[in-house]
């Protein structure tokens, strides 16, 4: 049964799935492909508040609301690489919540603000390595890896915050959670803008970035070619695990306190945004520029609804429908060609 | 040869466990506090069954949770209206919610191709943001349902709970449909080789449609008895509660591969689950440690259910290379 998804349209002559030595330029198959189409609708988005929002596309008001998605869109970076690579990660939350715990516990036994970020970081990668492992050395399917260590991770903050909570975070951390550049830019989005170029950098001009398209295209198939497929999937899960470690920095910073429940659900809303981007849940397939246009598209989204006060549940049943959408129809107008 | 079952093993690990526990802990394994763990372990197997049949077909719901919501929340809303209605329409109402929202589900994965794990994501914050669009945001407490709604689902027939009763009968119909019904056999048939499925003429995309729309089902009677048996309604009813069902599928030994699974691990894997939950206060662990051995039970059985699949390929014929016939399969 095929599971394969295409952007459709023009799906006869271009798969997704097809790595060309080089893109294919031409004005017509950008303007088909799937970051145009995000684009476009982040345009939409942004004109229709506009135009309905009076204070909607005030500049200090637009930088204010990147605060609701950079800690998530962190996680969506090597979250974007992890589905390519056909794995995924359903415990991201859990690794956030359990570094957030981990900061707490070191502040609490009075760790300097400078060593918070790393520890953070490598509770983040630890919890990532012991996915990866799990995964790579006894071959299980990461999905179900990751929803046993969710509940293990959270699991263990909770143990460890109890009844309580851990709050008087330094202002180290506070600065880079709510913190602004020249006062005007969130120092969180400037985070996610570099890493965002990063990501992108290694995806679509390294080797590397080639390799992992070519694991999860055929995983089997980039094994006999001499890529060591296993170190991929490995260093993935552990790169995911030190990007929630950072998320969870400065989530925490933002918030200011270490609650059991801290991002929760975010998993889903992470895979929500990489799926939306136009990465291909079968794998193999996607970019950062489109992960990218679907969060900024939430983002506004969000946004939107926070100005004309409707209540935030709302925004789950926009980010459903667009993402049904975005699948359904594609194969919906290919079906009708036929 | 029954000993090596999977299904044996897990049972005797869940006896082992009880027993255990009830050494430390006498109050454990008296007959009221079994069977209030019974009545724990219904929802969680009822749905892990539903949910059993979705992944024998390489498939995954994970909107489960927010229809289950969904119809709970109409069904509360419903007999909050309308008191008078008889109580079995509104449980008809329910099932027939969660069908129409599993049918979404199915025409969407079935007859569009789309991959389940994206259908079911999407269709689960839909699902979740209209109980909140439904109720106004508003909780919908035991004093706004009629006595008979709240009433049903503890009520006591035999001793034991019409919640168990219910559970009992879809552990039945669920054993017959996987083992016996040319349905439940397709299923295993799509999850194990689609391709060959497809060959040998079984309708994938109808198969699948119905798949989803009895797992839909089954999470509206789910709502219906939850609601009551909580005797509240509100937008977060059994949120994240998808991921349980799933892990009591896994530590019931169903690959999530799809293909392979029994009904009997399923209802093992559920029990599991609860007997742990029941446990864990009766033997004064702190609650918060729920979560944390949740994870690493599913961890260890995942571990093990991986090793038990590596001895040795399937065999599903015979061998004739010797004069030996295949006494040994």
């Amino acid at each position: 049964m095929s599971t394969i998804t295409s952007t459709g349209g023009n799906a006869a002559h271009s798969s997704r799935y097809v790595i060309a030595d080089k893109p294919q330029g031409g004005l017509r198959a950008a303007l088909a492909s799937r970051e145009a189409l995000l684009a476009l609708l982040l345009l939409g988005v942004l004109g229709v508040n506009g135009i309905l929002l009076p204070n909607f596309l005030d500049p200090y008001n637009l930088a204010d609301s990147t605060f609701n998605f950079s800690e998530k869109a962190l996680i969506a970076l090597p979250m974007a690489l992890l589905i390519i690579c056909r794995e995924i990660d359903i415990s991201v939350s859990g690794i956030l919540a359990l570094s957030s715990v981990a900061i707490g516990l070191a502040h609490a036994n009075g760790m300097p603000p400078e060593a918070l970020l790393p520890i953070a970081i490598a509770t983040g990668m630890l919890c990532g390595c012991l996915n990866g492992i799990m995964v790579t050395q006894f071959g299980l399917p990461s999905i179900v890896v990751t929803i046993g260590t969710v509940s293990l991770f959270r699991g263990l903050a909770s143990v460890v915050l109890g009844d309580k909570a851990f709050t008087g975070y330094p202002q180290a951390m506070a600065d880079w959670g709510q913190g602004y550049f020249f006062d005007f830019i969130p120092r969180e989005f400037v985070v996610l803008l570099v890493f965002a170029a990063l990501f992108a950098g290694v995806l679509h001009t390294t080797s590397w970035g080639r390799r992992i398209y070519a694991i999860g295209n055929n995983p089997i198939a980039a094994r006999f070619s001499g890529i060591h497929v296993d170190r991929y999937r490995l260093m993935l899960f552990m790169l995911t695990g030190a990007m929630a470690g950072l998320a969870g920095y400065l989530l925490t910073g933002r918030i200011g306190s270490t609650r059991p429940n801290i991002a929760m659900g975010w998993e889903l809303e992470v895979i929500t945004m990489v799926i939306l981007g136009g990465v291909s849940i079968a794998g193999g397939a996607g970019t950062i520029a489109g992960v990218m246009l679907a969060v900024l598209t939430l983002g506004a989204v969000t946004y939107g609804l926070q100005m004309a006060n409707i209540p935030g549940i709302y925004m789950t049943i926009v980010i459903g429908v667009l993402l049904l959408a975005t699948i359904a129809l594609p194969r919906l107008l290919r079906a009708r060609k036929k | 040869m029954m000993l090596k079952m999977r299904e044996t093993q897990l049972a005797l690990c869940i006896v082992a466990l009880i027993a255990l526990v009830g050494a430390r802990a006498p109050v454990f394994v008296t007959p009221g506090s079994l069977s209030n763990l019974l009545t724990d372990s219904t929802l969680l197997v009822m749905l892990a069954l539903a949910q059993m049949l979705v992944i024998v077909t390489r498939g995954v719901d994970l909107s489960m949770a927010s229809s289950l919501a969904l119809a709970g929340m109409m069904s509360a809303l419903l007999a909050s209206r309308f008191p008078a209605l008889p109580l079995f329409i509104v449980v008809l109402v329910a099932v027939a919610i969660g069908l129409g929202l599993g049918l979404i589900n199915g025409y969407l994965i079935g007859y569009l191709e789309l991959p389940p794990i994206v259908v079911t994501l999407g269709t689960m914050s839909v699902y979740r943001g209209m109980v909140f669009v439904l109720s106004g945001g508003a909780w919908v407490s035991s004093h706004q349902m009629p006595a008979d709604f709240i009433a049903f689902p503890l009520t006591k027939l035999f001793g034991v709970t019409h919640l168990v009763w219910i559970a009992a009968l879809v552990v039945l119909a669920a054993w017959y449909v996987a083992r016996y019904s040319r349905f439940g056999r397709d299923l295993y048939a799509i999850g194990n080789e689609p391709s060959s499925a497809r060959y040998v003429g079984i309708p994938i995309a109808r198969r699948l449609l119905w798949t989803y729309g009895l797992a839909g089902a089954m999470a509206g009677l789910c709502g219906y008895l939850w609601v009551a048996r909580y005797a509240v309604a509100y937008t977060e009813i059994a949120y994240g509660f998808e991921f349980t069902v799933i892990a009591a599928c896994v530590i019931g030994g169903i690959s999530i591969a799809g293909g392979s699974g029994s009904v009997a691990g399923a209802v093992l894997g559920g029990l599991f689950l609860a007997v742990i939950g029941n446990a864990l206060p009766v033997v004064k662990v702190s609650p918060f440690w729920q979560s944390a051995l949740t994870g690493l039970v599913i961890l260890t059985a995942v571990l093990i259910n991986a090793r038990n699949g590596k001895q040795g390929g399937r065999q599903i014929l015979p061998l004739h290379l010797n004069k030996a016939t295949g006494s040994a399969a």
